[in-house]
């Protein structure tokens, strides 16, 4: 978990960032990050852990690279209808009180984790952020953790 | 790009600065605006508060913009007052779909410990109270809206950290997020979200003049540009002094956009890295 979450973000970025500050034109990076990177989840420690950690690479990342006029962000999703969320294992752990849960029970289970009426995003919704942060709509937003959570994290 | 077609936005303080740029953003995007504003003078700043002529010319700018626009002269600690602004809106513009709480005052100079009673409360009931007001009196119209709702209170970098000197605005500030998250928890049932964003120094009048220069550069009697630059400089990690209104428009745009349809409670700081710095 902490490899590919956290330590293949590091290497993105690291192999990366060099040709953002050989453009000097400034750049943009986003990470992925989850509404587990802002509060904790039952049961899941390795998953919520690697996420918290984005954030610190992030805020780090942002103070090293402003110099440079290279913005750094993350982005927060809730539950996004993908087949990372949609599936056996995932059902079961939002659903631990039934024997054999299906997708109609975790919507419902994620639907009373948000503000919002709805179970969960779609990855378009994601996209538009990371839009927005990527574009000069966003020039002097840097260091900022951005939830697409329908409001989980206020709940 | 973010559309607002069809929408009708409420925007207070709107005769100048922020407000102002909603407005014309918002309108470029498509909306029909609600402009309002106190236009008078308030004894609790040291900086000149704007007057109708500003209203008047944001109203003028809207309509530059492509946007039709309602405005009246409304101050958001009357909340009679704000009601009727809003109903005549509405009735002439048809219904009401967006809310940018956005009136508020920055007096700047005393310790807390030093404060008068009264310079107290004068930013209490704009910035906190004033702001709770909009709200009230926007939300019935909003719960009515099919075109999807959304609410943007203008909080600022002093509602996450202290600002020495001005703890009514610090305190006003912090308060606002209270004030966002519970509505975000109130009205998300029913689908209208509500968000904050969080500037920190922009370029208008308010943040812009000789009271707040010589808070940043205490030992300097009159400084220079280059002297401001500097000072406000030190604070942020990107490479710029302060923001533009036009940036704050700009994250308005995004959060009440349908681009932002499932972000809600949420603080959007439009910073420069102040508050990681």
């Amino acid at each position: 978990m902490l490899d590919i979450n956290l330590t293949g973000a590091w290497h993105t970025v690291k192999a990366a960032v060099p040709h953002l500050i050989a453009g000097g034109r400034g750049g943009a990076v986003i990470i992925t990050s989850s509404a587990a990177g802002l509060r904790g989840y039952p049961n899941i420690a390795h998953y919520v852990a690697s996420k918290h950690g984005l954030v610190g690479l992030m805020r780090a990342l942002a103070l090293e690279l402003a110099p440079h006029s290279i913005r750094v962000n993350s982005l927060h999703p809730t539950q996004v209808e993908t087949d990372m969320i949609l599936n056996d294992a995932m059902y079961r752990l939002l659903r631990p009180d039934l024997d054999s849960p299906g997708r109609e029970d975790m919507a419902a289970a994620s639907r009373a984790m948000h503000a919002l009426p709805v179970p969960w995003v779609q990855a378009e919704d994601v996209t538009n952020a990371l839009m927005f942060l990527a574009s000069q709509e966003s020039r002097y937003i840097t260091g900022v953790a951005l939830p697409i959570d329908a409001g989980c994290l206020v709940k | 790009m973010s559309r607002l077609d069809g929408k009708t936005a409420l925007i207070t303080g709107a005769a100048r600065g922020q407000g102002r740029s909603h407005a014309q953003v918002l309108a470029a995007a498509g909306a029909s605006i609600i402009a309002i504003d106190a236009c008078a003078p308030n004894p609790a700043v040291a900086y000149d508060m704007p007057t109708a002529a500003d209203l008047e010319q944001t109203a003028a700018l809207v309509e530059e913009a492509g946007g039709k626009v309602h405005y009246a002269i409304a101050d958001t600690r009357d909340e009679q007052a704000v009601a009727a602004a809003v109903a005549a809106g509405v009735r002439e513009l048809g219904g009401l779909d967006i809310v940018v709480a956005n009136a508020g005052i920055y007096p700047f100079g005393f310790a807390a410990h030093e404060m008068a009673t009264a310079d107290w409360d004068a930013v209490v009931s704009v910035n906190l109270t004033g702001t709770w007001q909009t709200c009230k009196v926007a939300t019935p119209y909003l719960l009515e809206s099919t075109r999807g709702a959304a609410i943007v209170i203008v909080g600022s970098t002093a509602g996450i950290n202290g600002a020495p000197r001005s703890s009514a605005y610090a305190v006003t500030k912090h308060g606002l997020k209270g004030l966002m998250t519970t509505l975000a928890l109130e009205l998300g049932p029913r689908n209208i979200r509500v968000n904050s964003v969080i500037p920190t120094a922009v370029d208008t009048p308010m943040c812009m003049n000789e009271k707040v220069y010589r808070a940043f550069l205490p030992d300097i009697d009159h400084p220079s540009e280059e002297h401001i630059r500097a000072a406000f400089q030190r604070v942020h990690v990107l490479p710029t002094p302060w923001v533009e209104p036009e940036d704050v428009s700009r994250a308005v745009l995004f959060l009440t956009s349908e681009d932002a349809r499932f972000i809600t409670g949420t603080e959007l700081k439009v910073d420069a890295g102040y508050t990681i710095k």
